[in-house]
């Protein structure tokens, strides 16, 4: 069966991928044009692993058909940092050793990331809120909480913007 | 497996294409759908989805709001007529997945899933059903769920609820072993209109206590012109599992549903928390 083309933005730069019928995002990004930030979990949209942002809003990329992506704008974890400048949520994991096996973590970042960019100022209930969707089965949440809150605690989304990213 | 997607302006088209293809799917959020083309469902051949406008509106004038199958669970909680709506929809999955599940989706989810159908079912919901040929079917959507199973034809387009002249005496409870997110170990919708401070044509609904949810008719039955203390719903109480049938799964036994049952029916009927 013929492939077909689907075009969005990714992270800020226009994209152009074949999929095929039924592919879903996650396979788009990882096979397709080589972002293999988003990671594939359960693919029953009950870990978050795959969460990814398509015009602002966080989705489940394994869960999400490929085909209905054409013309959105697609944010991933892998989009966050500027070089070596990373992103302040990237950060704060980081000093809050938030990760361990990190296998949640784009995912993490990403639900983070959505919740930041519509309330730069959560309370610590908006934060387990926001990350209710994703399963961690290293840290106990607390340290992935308290990162968050300390991201947004120093301006996380005002910092991303900083740094002249397309990435917010 | 590759699969063929057909896309169409028009329900219509796409309920016609849905009709001509037994391998064929309609999917709208994905949550459903996706899930079983990633679990291999190999009896899906076709993905027909609708860019339908209408899909995807909510229209709140007059006496009834309606609510286009393809409106997500995060459309219902930013908008201010369907507030009555917002526990329901809120308790529905993590944020991602209240960004793409839909309205239509949710009268389909399986027992344990569905909260939003539950609270749509206590509203004495009607749900427009579009076949193959010929114009939408309104029908209750008890009778839609009561033969849902069975692979009824048709596409969902519309949901229809009366607004609420009190939203106070619409209630929702979701019974989950894991918070803020967790799947259902059960949950209640009633909406409970009040007369003289006495019960008036109660609507309890049940989810996860059936293989689809369910009303609670013995309970309803109890509750008319009771008044809502400790005294006038005990005997809702010792009818509450009667006509229930819930299944042992990995979250609760059908024993421990059962059981719990009447506890948390009795917290919604007396507006107690926790």
């Amino acid at each position: 069966m013929a492939k077909t083309p689907v075009q969005f933005r990714l992270n800020g730069s226009d994209k152009a991928v074949f999929v095929d019928g039924g592919d879903n995002l996650l396979n788009a990004l990882r096979r397709g044009v080589g972002d293999t930030s988003a990671k594939f979990g359960c693919g029953q949209g009950a870990c978050g692993v795959c969460t990814v942002l398509i015009d602002g809003e966080p989705r489940l990329a394994c869960l999400t058909l490929a085909e209905t992506c054409a013309g959105r704008s697609i944010e991933t974890a892998m989009g966050l940092s500027d070089g070596p400048s990373l992103h302040p949520l990237q950060t704060a994991f980081m000093e809050h050793f938030a990760a361990q096996c990190g296998f949640c973590t784009p995912g993490m970042l990403m639900a983070a990331k959505a919740l930041l960019d519509r309330n730069p100022a959560p309370t610590r209930a908006d934060v387990v809120e926001a990350i209710s969707g994703n399963i961690c089965r290293c840290t106990g949440y607390e340290p992935i909480i308290n990162a968050i809150l300390d991201a947004a605690s120093k301006g996380s989304t005002a910092g991303a913007e900083g740094q002249g990213r397309a990435r917010v | 497996m590759t699969l063929e997607v057909k896309t169409f302006g028009l329900m219509s088209e796409a309920a016609t294409a849905l009709a001509s293809d037994r391998a064929a799917r309609f999917i709208s959020g994905g949550t459903l759908v996706m899930r079983a083309i990633n679990e291999g469902d190999t009896t899906i051949a076709t993905l027909v989805r609708s860019t339908d406008a209408s899909y995807r509106q909510i229209r709140a004038e007059g006496s009834r709001i309606d609510i286009g199958a393809g409106v997500r669970m995060v459309d219902i909680l930013g908008n201010r007529d369907l507030t009555f709506l917002h526990p329901a929809a809120r308790v529905v999955g993590g944020p991602a997945v209240r960004a793409m599940a839909t309205v239509g989706g949710n009268l389909f989810a399986p027992s344990p899933y569905g909260d939003l159908a539950v609270a749509l079912l206590a509203l004495d919901a009607t749900v427009s059903v579009q076949g193959g040929y010929g114009g939408a079917q309104q029908m209750p959507l008890e009778q839609f769920l009561a033969g849902r199973d069975r692979g009824q034809a048709g596409l969902v387009t519309m949901v229809s609820v009366a607004r609420l002249a009190n939203p106070e005496a619409f209630r929702f409870r979701k019974i989950a072993r894991v918070k803020p997110k967790g799947i259902s170990v059960l949950s209640i919708a009633a909406h409970l209109p009040l007369s003289g401070g006495r019960v008036t044509s109660p609507r309890v609904a049940y989810g996860a206590m059936a293989p689809a949810p369910i009303r609670a008719r013995a309970v309803e039955r109890a509750l008319e012109g009771r008044n809502l203390d400790e005294a006038g719903i005990a005997s809702a109480l010792a009818v509450a599992a009667e006509g229930t049938s819930p299944a042992t799964d990995a979250l609760a036994s059908a024993w421990y549903r059962r059981e719990v049952l009447p506890i948390h029916l009795q917290r919604l009927l007396l507006g107690q928390t926790g």
